[in-house]
């Protein structure tokens, strides 16, 4: 009782990285709090995972595998959370900042009377006094985000309410298995008497689903464009220089919103969150919600005319020049010294 | 027979978080709206525009606008109007103040209750909080099916509404029956421009608050016309208890606030110079992290 729930997202009967990551965060957050870590997985034919979510530090796994449930669907999910944090009432329930966790864990939140705090980028356990009812809290979750378009980072508690929910982006969190999988409890979930033929009201009539084709996230070096870089053929250069690196292209929001790169590479608060061995940032000024996806890659190395620019700060070789001509300086010198 | 629909649309006026100066925030770690130029959410713009098109579609619907904020709101119902809407209804209360996203779903959703529409559309998210919560909220505090992600609102078919969703990988295409909530995406198509027969018809549109401020300037023609009058719902107009209103309503507390602030790192400034970027090159090819 008063655990901490992971949901599970999967994706193509394969565990989605975000729940592995937050799993790893709640294994933390549970020795501090002397509890235990728990798991729910919807979906169809998805038992076959637990010996993966044990991998993971779960203690026990709340399993509702019907064949109704293959795909995602807002309201059977919704119902089946529901109805297990009910009867579960875990203490914190944690949630991939995800298209699906960021419809799912509102509607579970709204039906619990719970607080919820949207893409957290850091959790941790904390008191709280509120000198008003003169009313001291131990051991609540410190839910902590940017907020206001990432001008400030908030940190957000939920004194009264459980259970304290939140929801994480992928990349966010460590990811780390234990060298030996815990012992690990399965509790099957009668679906069938949880839902109702209202939650199947919504129905897919049609998917198409692709591949990621581009991996930003997994590439040890990128090189990545702001607005700065000024049109999508000035992008050309950046693939250039990615291209001899052995990197891949990433961009601002402001990059992608210009329509100067393809949207899966936007990287930042709304994009992915990437810690690659080196990023290289051309023509970015250094706005938190890009610096929020790239802050903690290895090395930073910044490119932009304006000495004032905020993503200097942060860089480890701050670069004061116009990309334009920089960039094919470091293609030739790569060139030339390399090998 | 035609179909038509009542839809209403959730918009939210918010800071423009792009333009933030030094008194953005109040002591008590909320947002000091007044200090800040204040904008229609984007994606709100985009929810506005499924539902003109969903009007085009099947005339006679009608399009109203449901906004909840302090008194100058009222300018974003009236940009709706200008866009095509045909009404618009200011939620508005001292006792709404401080809500988090739960206190606002309640209020919203009480609202809603209240002019029982067939379609509810808003921005998947709006800019000053970018939670996105407030949307499956709404759908079920009504115990309304949601769909969040819309690009594109089909059309109805035997009843039911077709929407196609941009999910992080693909598209998916869902049909549900009504009353439902929509939550739109930034990839639907932008909200179409001012139309300069509603702004004529409209531009007088306003709040009784503020035709009372505006009793001394006398230069505005006189306030008779019905329909340019934007209704202020308060708490005593749409029921409920209050004890879900606003601070109290709100299951989650602003602990602290930090501004921005750079930690501070070796960084090492370089010139754009041919020799300084050479030399660079050459240090990270010995360093391994290139080559």
């Amino acid at each position: 009782m008063n655990n901490i729930i992971v949901y599970i997202e999967t994706e193509d009967g394969k565990i989605c990285d975000v729940s592995l990551e937050l799993l790893t965060k709640a294994r933390g957050l549970a020795k501090e709090l002397a509890c235990n870590v728990e798991a729910l997985l919807i979906g169809h034919d998805v038992t076959k995972l637990k010996d993966e979510i044990a991998l993971y530090g779960a203690s026990k796994i709340h399993i509702a595998d019907d064949k109704r449930l293959v795909n995602y669907l807002t309201l059977p999910h919704s119902s089946i959370t529901i109805s297990l944090f009910r009867e579960e009432k875990p203490q914190i329930a944690l949630f991939g900042a995800t298209s699906i966790g960021r419809d799912l864990a509102p509607r579970v939140s709204s039906a619990l009377n719970s607080g919820l705090t949207a893409d957290c980028t850091s959790l941790e356990i904390g008191s709280h006094t509120d000198n008003k009812a003169g009313k001291e809290y131990q051991n609540l979750l410190y839910q902590i985000r940017p907020a206001f378009g990432g001008n400030i980072i908030a940190t957000i508690i939920n004194p009264d309410h459980r259970p304290q929910m939140a929801t994480v982006r992928e990349g966010v969190m460590k990811r780390e298995p234990l060298n030996k999988a815990a012992d690990c409890k399965l509790n099957i979930i009668d679906v069938s008497s949880v839902l109702s033929d209202t939650d199947f009201i919504v129905e897919i009539i049609e998917r198409h689903m692709e591949e990621r084709k581009i991996d930003i996230k997994g590439s040890s070096i990128i090189v990545a464009g702001g607005f700065g870089v000024g049109s999508k053929e000035n992008f050309n250069l950046l693939f250039e220089l990615a291209h001899v690196l052995g990197g891949e292209v990433g961009a601002s929001r402001a990059a992608v919103d210009a329509g100067f790169a393809d949207h899966a590479r936007q990287i930042g608060q709304t994009g992915v969150t990437v810690r690659p061995k080196l990023y290289i940032a051309a023509g970015i000024s250094g706005q938190i919600q890009h610096t929020a996806g790239m802050e903690q890659s290895a090395m930073i190395i910044s490119i932009n005319s304006d000495p004032l620019a905020p993503i200097h700060q942060l860089a480890d070789y701050a670069i004061i020049g116009d990309l334009n001509e920089v960039v094919p300086r470091m293609i030739k010198s790569y060139k030339k010294n390399s090998k | 027979m035609t179909k038509t629909f009542k839809i209403v649309v959730l918009a939210k006026q918010v800071p423009d978080t792009r333009n933030v100066g030094k008194n953005a925030m109040k002591e008590d770690g909320t947002v000091n709206r007044a200090a800040l130029p204040a904008i229609f959410n984007p994606e709100d713009m985009n929810a506005l525009e499924q539902a003109l098109r969903l009007k085009d579609a099947y005339p006679g619907s009608e399009v109203l606008l449901l906004t909840m904020g302090p008194g100058r709101a009222a300018e974003i119902i009236r940009e709706g109007l200008f866009r095509g809407a045909d009404g618009g209804i200011l939620l508005t209360d001292r006792k709404f103040a401080g809500a988090d996203t739960l206190a606002t779903s309640y209020a919203l959703s009480m609202a809603v209750k209240k002019i029982q529409p067939d379609i509810i559309i808003a921005g998947r998210q709006a800019i000053d909080g970018d939670t996105a919560q407030v949307g499956p909220q709404v759908a079920e505090k009504l115990n309304y099916p949601q769909v969040t992600y819309a690009e594109d609102i089909v059309g109805v078919k035997e009843g039911k509404i077709i929407i196609k969703r941009r999910l992080e990988r693909g598209i998916e295409v869902v049909k549900t029956s009504m009353p439902v909530v929509i939550t739109v995406h930034a990839t639907a198509p932008a909200c179409r421009p001012r139309n300069a027969k509603q702004l004529m018809r409209f531009k007088h549109a306003r709040t009784k608050s503020e035709e009372q401020d505006n009793e001394h300037n006398s230069y505005l023609p006189t306030y008779t016309l019905d329909y340019l009058v934007i209704p202020e719902w308060g708490v005593n107009d749409i029921g409920g208890d209050e004890a879900n209103y606003g601070l109290s309503g709100s299951p989650t507390k602003v602990k602290k606030i930090e501004n921005i602030v750079f930690q501070a790192k070796e960084s090492k400034r370089i010139t754009s110079s041919e020799e300084d970027v050479d030399t660079l090159i050459k240090e990270l090819i010995s360093s391994h992290t290139i080559g």
